[in-house]
């Protein structure tokens, strides 16, 4: 099972707890997560990545196992740590606004 | 028993404020979808207890929620707005072009016949409409087709805000953008043509009588009198006689002619409200006095409806979506401001008391008169 952690907005949304459990056949990869996600939680389809483009929303970051892997590719593999489910991948709404 | 509900969308989520027909007391529910910005919500004709809502973040986008109960369950349903085709580009502030980018829903307007069909408003202005009760949304694209390439956003963004169903021809649809202008369909939205004829806008646009490019704030029509059209302009209060071919300046004797929403009373067509805001520069009510302005004789003479309003001060706005009116027979005039009050009066506007006076920022206020 793969831990994935929501900011609190879409915890309300998704009318679950801060934290997830998505199960994904292959390796796990940022889009593969997202996939498995927005499969169990429709509601959230268009809230983390752009409906049209796919792209990562600007405010929208993700973490895991102590980095920032927002700005990596979506086929990027992620650790083995996070696979096992002794990490979280963590989406995170960014701190902005003033 | 009649009775009023009036929902309120707010900078940081939904207020369902709920009285009797006399009006004097309000339950206030909310708030919903709290910390969202909500654009917009509003009733359908046909069933007053199906209620769609604008939810909407700068982190995560765009949600659209459905209640079927008057608003005690809501559900999400679709969000997927999706341009037609090619988006395309539109006018950029640089004078560039831009390519169009969803962005928000800032209007909901169901149809007066069908609960499962409402269009949406959406910036990067354009028109959507779901037949299936907001699951799935699908563009009509002949409205973009209609110059807008010369459309530009407004400092508020490039947002179509106002849709109007004519209920005398099922076919007719009337819309407004900022800045692009009011724009007519026939044909239940497939075709459009502008109709901004007689609007004036120097020193807002290169060509001040431009067919498109007009920061059109807000539109407003009465049922019984459809070819009649008031419009809150950016600046000028304007007013057509034939359904938007042609247009007027009613502005009169307002201290300032610049504001954001414009409504029609409810059983008298030529009596008609607005709220005058300094300027362009300053978005407070002149000399920090909050007055709504009504003409009873469809513009040009206007009266300052002050008895209830603060009038020292007084330094909200109140937003081109933030007034509404009710239908009961003394009809009720309503709207929200920036600092978080709702004002109600149920005698056509002549006093006015406070429904709600500590919310969020208000954007948005509609009323359903329930029966």
């Amino acid at each position: 099972m793969i831990r994935v952690q929501l900011p609190y907005h879409l915890q309300n949304l998704a009318r679950t707890g801060r934290e997830v459990e998505i199960s994904i056949e292959a390796e796990p990869r940022i889009g593969s997560i997202l996939d498995a996600l927005e499969n169990r939680y429709p509601v959230l389809r268009g809230t983390i990545r752009d409906q049209i483009t796919g792209e990562r929303r600007p405010f929208i970051r993700f973490f895991a196992c102590g980095r920032d892997w927002s700005l990596d590719a979506y086929d990027v593999l992620l650790p083995e740590s996070v696979a096992d489910g002794s990490e979280p991948f963590r989406i995170v709404g960014a701190m902005a606004g003033g | 028993m009649s009775g009023v509900r009036v929902l309120v969308g707010t900078r940081k989520g939904a207020f369902i404020l709920t009285s009797d027909g006399k009006r004097k007391n309000w339950k206030i529910s909310g708030p919903h979808f709290a910390g969202w910005e909500i654009y917009h919500m509003n009733g359908s004709p046909a069933d007053p207890n199906r209620l769609y809502a604008s939810q909407s973040s700068g982190w995560f986008g765009q949600i659209v929620q459905r209640s079927n109960d008057g608003g005690e369950i809501w559900e999400p349903v679709g969000n997927n707005f999706a341009y037609e085709g090619v988006p395309g580009t539109h006018l950029w502030y640089d004078g560039t072009q831009h390519p169009w980018e969803f962005k928000r829903v800032w209007r909901f307007e169901p149809s007066l016949t069908d609960p499962d069909t409402v269009y949406a408003g959406v910036e990067d202005a354009a028109l959507f409409r779901s037949t299936d009760g907001g699951h799935t949304w699908a563009e009509l694209p002949g409205l973009r087709e209609t110059k807008g390439h010369l459309w530009q956003p407004g400092a508020g963004g490039m947002c179509l805000h106002t849709i109007i169903l004519d209920p005398s021809s099922h076919n007719r649809i009337f819309v407004a953008i900022s800045a692009a202008g009011a724009f007519r369909s026939e044909d239940n939205g497939e075709t459009w043509q502008p109709i901004n004829k007689g609007l004036r806008s120097s020193g807002e646009l290169p060509d001040p009588e431009a067919e498109v490019g007009h920061c059109v704030h807000n539109l407003a029509m009465h049922p019984s009198l459809t070819n009649v059209l008031f419009m809150q302009k950016h600046w000028d209060v304007m007013r057509s006689n034939d359904s938007g071919d042609s247009w007027h300046e009613v502005s009169g004797n307002l201290p300032s002619d610049f504001g954001f929403p414009i409504s029609v009373h409810a059983h008298e067509p030529n009596t008609i409200y607005v709220v005058p805001i300094k300027s362009d520069s300053e978005h407070f009510p002149p000399d920090g006095k909050l007055r709504v302005y009504r003409s009873r004789s469809g513009g040009d003479e206007w009266e300052a409806l002050t008895k209830g309003l603060p009038q020292s001060d007084c330094y909200v706005n109140v937003l081109r979506s933030a007034m509404a009116v009710d239908t009961l027979d003394s009809c009720g005039i309503y709207f929200g401001t920036t600092g978080g009050q709702v004002y109600a009066s149920s005698d056509s506007g002549d006093s006015w008391v406070a429904i709600a006076r500590d919310l969020p920022a208000v954007l948005s206020v509609e009323v359903q008169t329930l029966k």
